[in-house]
C-alpha cells in the first residue's frame, strides 16, 4: 500500500540527500540539456508535427504518481503524442521541479502538467514556459495563485472529506463522536481540506476550504500528525488510545496511516469497536475496505487527472484551443456497507478504479 | 564514562517527571511499554550508528539498509515461498553485506565515512524501489512479525521486540566495556595511529564495526516488518537522522572514542518521551522536533566543553 498520501511524500529524505541531489542534478542537466539538442536537431528533420507533452510528478516512487504516468502514457500512446516525465526528488522538492520544466522547455515540450510540490515556488518557473508559448496544466493540486497555470484538472479534497465525514457520522449511527484524527503534517494545504472537510460532513464547525489550519472541536479528542505514513500512523495511533481510550471514530489522511491506526487499534483489542475512515483510494486501502479493517474511503483518480490533462494538451497543438479554469476529476466513497442517505460504491468498483497494485 | 550519561539520563527523568504532572495516563506501565515499543526500530539502528560514530566514522545508510532488509525479507517470503526464518536470514544477510562494503570502502579505499554510506544510502533507497516498485508488501508469515506481538508481565503488555533490543544493548554494552575487542573500537575512535602502533589491527577493527553496524539494521528491518505487519519500501527515510540524533543525544562523541551505548538508548527514548507525553497533552508534535532540536546543541556543547576540560 502507499505509505504516503497521494499528494505529498513525507518531507522525509533526509537532509544529505538533497543535496547531493541538487548537485547531481546540475550534472544531470547540463548531460540532459545536450543530449536534448542533439536530439532535436536530428528531430527537425521529421515533417510531421508531433505533440511534446512533458508530465512533472511530486514523486517518481509514489504508487499515486507512478499511476499517474501510466494514465498519461496511456492517453499519449493513443494520441500519437510523445511524452516526457520528470519529478521532484521527494515530496517539497520545487528546484528539482523547475529543473525538469527548464529541460522540458528546452526538449520543446508543446505543454507541461504537473503536480507543483510548492505552489507559490513554481510560479516563476511556470511563467517563463507560459510566455515561451508553451501550455501549462496544473494536475491534482492548484498553484497560487490558481491563475498562475492554464488550467486545472484535481480532485476536490474538501469535498473528499465532507463525503468521509458524511458516511462516518451515519455509520456511527446518534453514538456521540468521540474522534481521533491523524493528519498530514502542520500546515500542508491538502491535510487541513481534508481533515476540515470531515469535521463539516461530520456535523462540526470548521475553517473552509482556504484554511490552511485543522479545525478543533470538543469532539476531536486527539489529532496528532501521522505524516501519511504507516508506521509513524501507528505510533500516533497508539499514543492518541492512550489519550483516548473510548475512541469510536477515527480519520485518518490516507490508507497507509489508517492502516497504521487498525494495527494500533487490534494491538489493543479495540478493533472491533472503532470505525476508521480515510481518503485516497489505492488498491491497498480499498482491499482493506473489503477486509473490514477500514470502513470506508473516499476514492480519487489520477489515472483520469493524467488523461484529460494529456487530451488536453493534444487538443492545444492540434487545435489551439486551450483549457480553463478547474475541472473536478471526482471523489466516491467505497464502502463495504453502505449508510442509508450516503451516496457510495461497493469495494468491487473500487477495486476497477483504484490505482496502485491491485 | 560514566558521567556522560548522567546529564541524558537526567533529561529523560525530568521529562518523565513534567509529562507525569500533566496527564495522569503517562507513568502507566501500559504507556511506558508504548514508548519502548516504538522505539526499538531506531534504537536497535542506534546501536549500529553508535558503533560507527565510537571510530570517528558516520553512517547516512542505516535508514535504507533497514529498508532494503524488510523488503527483501518480507518479497522473499511472500514471492518465494521461504519460511520465515530463511527470509529473515536473507534480509539480515543482505544488511550485513552492505554494512560489509561500507567497511571496506572505507578501509581499503579510504573514502570518508560520510561518502560512503551517503552513496551506499542512495544504492540501497534505489535497490528497495525497483526491487518492490514501490509497492508495499502484505500478507506475511505470521512468524515473521511476531517481534511485533506482545505478552503479558504483571498485567502490562510487553512486545518480544522490546526485549530483544534491551538484550542487544546489553550485550553490545558488555562487548564493548569489558573485552580486548570492545576496546579496540574505543581505541580506534580515539587515536588510530597510536592504536595501530601498539598492535591493534586497527582496519580489522573498522571493518569489523560496519559489518557489524549492518547487523544491527538487518534485525531493526525485523522489527520495523514485526511492528508494522507490513514489508514497506519507503520505511527509514528518516532514521538515518533520528539515529544521529539519538546517539548524540546519548553523549557519544561524534570525534569518536568517548560514550556509552545506554546513552543512545536514552537518547532514543527522550525523543519518544516527548512525542508520546505530546499527544497526550494534547499539543503539535512539531515541539518535539524544537525541543529534540535544542537538546541536541546542548548534547554537543556539553561533549565540546569536557574535551576541552579534559586537556
Amino acid at each position: 500500500m502507499a505509505p504516503q498520501s497521494a499528494w505529498f511524500r513525507a518531507p522525509t529524505v533526509s537532509v544529505m540527500a538533497t543535496t547531493t541531489s541538487l548537485s547531481a542534478t546540475a550534472m544531470a542537466r547540463i548531460l540532459f540539456i545536450t543530449v536534448i539538442t542533439l536530439f532535436l536537431s536530428l528531430g527537425s528533420f521529421s515533417a510531421q508535427k508531433q505533440p511534446v507533452i512533458g508530465l512533472i510528478t511530486k514523486t517518481e516512487t509514489n504508487p499515486f504518481f507512478v499511476k499517474m504516468r501510466e494514465g498519461a502514457q496511456a492517453a499519449a500512446n493513443s494520441k500519437g503524442a510523445k511524452l516526457l516525465t520528470g519529478a521532484g526528488k521527494a515530496d517539497g522538492d520545487n528546484a528539482g521541479q523547475v529543473t525538469a520544466i527548464e529541460n522540458m522547455i528546452a526538449a520543446g515540450a508543446n505543454a507541461i502538467l504537473i503536480t507543483p510540490n510548492d505552489s507559490k515556488a513554481i510560479v516563476p518557473a511556470i511563467r517563463k514556459a507560459r510566455n515561451k508559448g508553451v501550455l501549462v496544466i496544473a494536475l491534482d493540486s492548484p498553484t497560487n495563485p490558481t491563475d498562475a497555470v492554464d488550467a486545472l484538472f484535481a480532485t476536490d479534497n474538501y469535498k473528499a472529506g465532507v463525503l468521509i465525514g458524511q458516511y462516518a457520522k451515519a455509520a456511527l449511527g446518534g453514538r456521540t463522536p468521540k474522534v481521533v484524527t491523524l493528519d498530514l503534517f502542520p500546515g500542508h494545504p491538502v491535510g487541513a481540506q481534508r481533515h476540515n472537510g470531515f469535521m463539516i460532513g461530520l456535523g462540526l464547525e470548521a475553517p473552509g476550504a482556504g484554511s490552511n489550519t485543522l479545525g478543533t472541536a470538543p469532539a476531536i479528542a486527539c489529532a496528532a500528525d501521522s505524516y501519511g505514513d504507516q508506521a509513524k500512523g501507528q505510533t500516533a495511533m497508539e499514543n492518541c488510545l492512550q489519550k483516548v481510550p473510548d475512541v469510536n471514530l477515527v480519520y485518518a489522511i490516507n490508507e497507509p496511516a489508517a492502516a497504521g491506526a487498525f494495527n494500533a487499534l487490534k494491538r489493543a483489542d479495540k478493533e472491533k469497536n472503532v470505525i476508521i475512515v480515510s481518503v485516497d483510494g489505492g488498491c491497498q486501502g480499498v482491499a482493506d475496505v473489503g477486509a473490514g479493517r477500514i470502513a470506508a474511503t473516499s476514492q480519487q483518480y489520477p489515472l483520469k487527472m493524467a488523461a484529460m490533462g494529456v487530451e488536453a494538451a493534444v487538443e492545444y497543438v492540434r487545435t489551439g484551443k486551450k483549457p480553463s479554469g478547474y475541472t473536478d476529476t471526482g471523489v466516491t466513497v467505497i464502502a463495504a456497507k453502505p449508510m442509508a442517505g450516503v451516496k457510495s460504491a461497493d469495494v468491487k468498483t473500487g477495486m476497477e478504479l483504484c490505482w496502485g497494485k491491485r | 564514562m560514566r558521567i556522560a550519561v548522567l546529564g541524558p539520563f537526567l533529561a529523560l527523568i525530568a521529562a518523565c517527571l513534567f509529562f507525569a504532572t500533566q496527564s495522569d495516563r503517562f507513568l502507566t506501565g501500559e504507556n511506558l511499554s508504548l514508548v519502548l515499543q516504538q522505539a526499538v526500530v531506531v534504537g536497535i539502528i542506534a546501536i549500529g550508528q553508535t558503533l560507527v560514530i565510537l571510530t570517528a566514522g558516520i553512517d547516512l545508510s542505516c535508514g535504507m539498509v533497514m529498508a532494503l532488509g524488510g523488503i527483501i525479507m518480507s518479497k522473499f517470503a511472500v514471492d518465494f515461498g521461504l519460511t520465515a526464518p530463511i527470509a529473515m536470514a536473507a534480509g539480515i544477510s543482505v544488511a550485513a553485506l552492505f554494512g560489509l562494503t561500507n567497511g571496506l570502502l572505507v578501509t581499503t579505499v579510504k573514502l570518508p565515512p560520510f561518502i560512503v554510506t551517503l552513496g551506499t544510502m542512495n544504492i540501497a533507497f534505489a535497490i528497495t524501489q525497483l526491487y518492490s516498485h514501490s509497492q508495499t508488501v502484505t500478507d506475511l508469515p505470521l512468524w515473521m512479525t511476531a517481534l511485533g506481538d506482545t505478552f503479558s508481565l504483571a498485567g502490562t503488555k510487553v512486545a518480544w521486540g522490546t526485549l530483544l533490543m534491551l538484550a542487544l544493548y546489553g550485550l553490545t554494552w558488555f562487548v564493548l566495556s569489558e573485552t580486548a575487542a570492545g576496546r579496540h573500537v574505543y581505541a580506534v575512535g580515539n587515536n588510530p595511529e597510536a592504536a595501530r602502533l601498539v598492535g591493534i589491527p586497527t582496519r580489522k577493527v573498522l571493518l569489523g564495526v560496519y559489518a557489524l553496524a549492518g547487523v544491527f539494521y538487518g534485525f531493526a528491518s525485523l522489527l520495523s516488518v514485526g511492528r508494522t505487519g507490513v514489508g514497506d519500501p519507503n520505511a527509514g527515510q528518516t532514521e538515518n537522522l533520528d539515529a544521529i540524533t539519538a546517539v548524540v543525544l546519548g553523549g557519544t562523541s561524534l570525534f569518536g572514542g568517548r560514550g556509552v551505548v545506554i546513552g543512545s538508548l536514552i537518547g532514543t527514548l527522550v525523543v519518544g518521551v516527548f512525542r508520546n507525553g505530546l499527544t497526550l497533552m494534547g499539543v503539535s508534535s512539531i515541539y518535539q522536533v524544537l525541543v529534540t532540536g535544542i537538546l541536541v546543541i546542548l548534547a554537543v556543547t556539553a561533549d565540546q566543553l569536557s574535551r576541552k576540560g579534559a586537556r
